[in-house]
């Protein structure tokens, strides 16, 4: 069993209600987002999602912790098909799979402190404290991620952008999930406070074993953390393959038209270019 | 160098009495673009507001001075930096979906500064919009200024905005973080659209960001900054390949690149970071109030 993959999707197809085409009366209109991908996500495997604005990256990720109905396809977790359970069977898998969202701020409830905010997953699954008390259990997991154990009776706005991150990292290992969907997380930060959380999660990937789906637009921060890469165009898989071969020789073209726009710090006037038309 | 457009001298501006900028200077000459780079809080946004006129209320400029053609910004009255804005110095603001007003046309947005400020006649300001939209690179200029913010991506919405602002000629332009918010394949096209107009134009252009990647694209020359202080100043070549200041080789180190997956990332040192605060803690100590 340890060789099959911890997430196996096929045929995934997630297609949402466009209500931008919403009518007055009846549902409105279907658009479909992420189509028909097949994705084998090993365990312990670091995988970066990447693509541009409207490229289905984020759709694709939600759906694969079943944050979104599935339309067709299959969708095996651990062995168990999730693709069309319903949350009552979905409940025991849940803390499983965890996701960590891109804006701490919105997605950490502002009138709750960490201690709190921290011990809420294992309320909420029935489970104990693992250390016995909320304070103690937030603790542990705040000196997890490197922030001073005393924050456990900090509020979400006394913490700068990357020790929010860092809560809501601590929060989506609190249950020790095997699976961990990371949406941006580290776009908006600074490069220094970039490079602590990606140092953060490396260190944790070796400490737990996590399996990790890391959605990102910058290819530079995917290289750093990730060993394999899924380029998504249109709801598409258009390439994937280990990072140091896609980054070495891309097939697509559109891959590497994505590797060549990443500005990198050295001179290179040839780089801009001549100024194009819209696309 | 050629006599600068925009000289700002021995900057200090305090926010509540304390400091944000501290003894900031630089030059820009036209034709030229001048990167200000840092983290957040570095005060790099704050300087492009001093010279636009905007910054918020609580802040006062302590000390030195913002020229501009040989005219002083700062002790300039309402009236007259306001017939300078419209004409002399533009903005290309990071969201364009904030910058543009949500229920009005793009014709009747780029049209108004034009008939308003350059005293155009409709038919003139119009055939000048699409003139403008055709600069910028869009397909359908006519189309374009019938529609709505909303309806156009991201791109589109920042070409817009870039089109807006070198429609009167400015001759400083700001550009605050204009791409952070693009596709990085978008992002390209719409730097080396900047750079083009603003090459035709010889105008002078001060270009906010964090990203030191796109300082070494488009820049010219480049100011690293941290807690509104000057920590390195000079040619884009000199400060990105051969950084003199720690805290520059730190930024640099802390960033990651596709093409050297083998370099080990670093943070600022946080011995860094705090002795770059305690120099700017013994700064404001020397200078009560900001006061040199």
């Amino acid at each position: 069993m340890t060789d099959a993959p911890l997430m196996q999707a096929r045929g995934l197809t997630v297609a949402l209600p466009n209500r931008a085409k919403s009518k007055v009366f009846g549902p409105p209109p279907t658009i479909t987002l992420v189509k028909s991908i097949d994705l084998d996500v090993a365990r312990g495997a670091a995988i970066g999602l990447v693509g541009e604005s409207g490229s289905g990256k984020t759709t694709l990720g939600r759906a694969l912790i079943r944050l979104l109905p599935i339309a067709s396809g299959s969708l095996l977790f651990n062995g168990t098909d999730i693709a069309k359970a319903e949350e009552g069977a979905l409940r025991p898998l849940r803390p499983k799979m965890q996701m960590i969202f891109q804006d701490p701020m919105s997605s950490l409830n502002p009138r709750l402190k960490l201690a709190t905010i921290l011990t809420r997953p294992f309320e909420a699954f029935g489970v104990p404290f693992p250390d016995g008390s909320r304070r103690d259990t937030a603790a542990r997991l705040l000196d997890l991620v490197g922030l001073p154990t005393a924050f456990v009776d900090r509020y979400p706005h006394e913490l700068s952008g990357g020790q929010r991150q860092r809560v809501g990292i601590a929060r989506a290992i609190a249950l020790e999930p095997d699976f961990i969907v990371a949406d941006e997380i580290v776009s908006g930060l600074d490069v220094s406070t970039q490079a602590q959380i990606l140092i953060l999660l490396k260190e944790l990937r070796a400490r737990m074993g996590l399996t990790l789906v890391f959605i990102s637009h910058d290819l530079s921060v995917v290289r750093a953390l990730c060993d394999e890469l899924v380029v998504l165009l249109h709801g598409e898989i258009v390439e994937r393959g280990p990072c140091a071969e896609v980054f070495e020789a891309p097939k697509a073209d559109y891959t590497r038209a994505l590797i060549e726009a990443v500005p990198l710090p050295e001179i290179d006037p040839a780089w801009l270019g001549a100024p194009s038309a819209e696309a | 160098m050629t006599t600068p457009i925009l000289t700002v001298d021995h900057l200090v501006v305090t926010i509540k009495g304390t400091p944000v900028l501290r003894d900031v200077s630089l030059r820009v000459a036209p034709g030229e673009v001048h990167g200000l780079v840092g983290e957040s809080g570095a005060g790099k946004s704050t300087i492009g507001k001093a010279v636009l006129g905007l910054l918020p209320r609580a802040a006062k400029i302590a000390g030195g001075y913002v020229m501009f053609d040989g005219v002083d910004l700062v002790g300039m009255g309402e009236a007259e930096r306001r017939k300078l804005l419209t004409k002399e110095i533009a903005l290309i603001p990071q969201d364009p979906m904030t910058a543009l007003n949500p229920v009005k046309r793009i014709g009747a947005q780029i049209i108004r500064p034009l008939t308003r400020h350059l005293g155009l006649s409709k038919q003139e300001a119009r055939a000048r919009a699409l003139s403008l939209l055709g600069e910028v690179a869009i397909r359908d200029p006519e189309g374009v200024l019938e529609r709505y913010p909303h309806e156009l991506s991201g791109g589109m919405r920042q070409r817009v905005l870039i089109a807006m602002a070198f429609s009167t000629t400015p001759r400083l332009i700001i550009a605050d973080e204009p791409t952070t918010a693009l596709d990085v394949t978008v992002q390209r096209q719409i730097l080396a659209l900047i750079r083009d107009l603003q090459t035709r134009h010889d105008a002078a252009l001060l270009f906010v960001t964090h990203d030191l990647g796109v300082v070494a694209k488009i820049c010219d020359r480049v100011t690293v900054l941290h807690a509104g202080r000057v920590l390195e100043q000079g040619s884009c070549a000199q400060v990105i390949e051969h950084p003199h200041h720690a805290y520059t080789q730190a930024l640099l180190a802390a960033t990651p690149r596709f093409d050297r997956p083998g370099e080990v990332l670093a943070p600022v040192p946080a011995e860094l970071a705090a002795s770059l605060w305690k120099e700017a803690a013994s700064w404001d100590a020397q200078h009560p109030g900001g006061a040199r």
